[in-house]
């Protein structure tokens, strides 16, 4: 074997030893009675969503900052099929907690009127704010709102 | 028309008026906004391949040059 593909033999070895990112954690249902007294950030997404594309590592970011002072990031993923969903996952690795929903019983228990959806639930489990869509400016209103709620006491 | 067909017409009218309001996405048929991955494939879009579609066009405006290909001008050798 020459000696450039020996290089890329190694280089090939080398990524494996890379630790990957933050694992997600795959929750069996969304039950949010068990996060009461924390604020849920619920984000529904879909590998075909391209705002998922800049709200993954957005969500990524405001758990990172904030979930020490109580916020936890849910994200709910509306695919089919679930190998588009584990490539998704793959190009934009999440480190928050995902919940598998291919039928669509979640979107439709929440009435969802466009793709993505970000629900912000309070401390008291009241469901405070509702955003459809990522833009820029989305990000800046998410984030001072997830500040606000988290600065209210638990009830 | 007549005094009697007029009424009954009119709740006609009004009865399939609201039966076809299931036809919406808010009813039972019609796309939920979370069931839009279906149309957003690729083989579904009108310009989901562009290349193909160029080359395509290419060859039937070239098979077509006797009778002037796309346009309706007079054809020749495919130089139209």
């Amino acid at each position: 074997m020459n000696w450039h593909s020996r290089i890329g033999t190694l280089t090939l070895f080398a990524a494996l030893l890379v630790p990957p990112a933050a694992a997600h954690e795959e929750l069996a249902a969304l039950d949010l009675a068990a996060f009461r007294g924390k604020v849920v950030y619920l984000d529904f997404w879909a590998s075909w969503c391209q705002p998922c594309r800049q709200s993954f590592p957005f969500m990524d970011a405001l758990e990172r900052e904030y979930g020490a002072r109580g916020l936890v990031v849910i994200a709910v993923n509306l695919d089919t099929e679930r190998r588009l969903a584990a490539e998704f996952l793959a190009e934009n690795p999440a480190g928050f907690k995902i919940v598998y929903d291919p039928a669509g019983n979640l979107a439709e228990e929440w009435k969802l009127a466009g793709m993505p959806t970000t629900v912000l639930i309070g401390r008291d489990g009241k469901t405070r704010s509702r955003q459809v869509g990522f833009r820029k400016v989305d990000q800046e209103t998410l984030r001072t709102t997830a500040a606000r709620l988290l600065a209210e006491e638990t009830p | 028309m007549r005094r009697r067909v007029r009424p009954l017409l009119a709740l006609l009218v009004l009865v399939l008026a609201s039966s076809f309001a299931g036809c919406t996405a808010t009813g039972r048929l019609g796309v939920k906004p979370w069931e839009r991955g279906e149309l957003a494939k690729r083989c579904l879009r009108f310009d989901g391949y562009p290349l193909e579609l160029a080359l395509d066009d290419h060859i039937y405006f070239s098979k077509e040059a006797a009778s002037g290909g796309a346009g309706f001008a007079g054809g020749g050798c495919g130089c139209n």
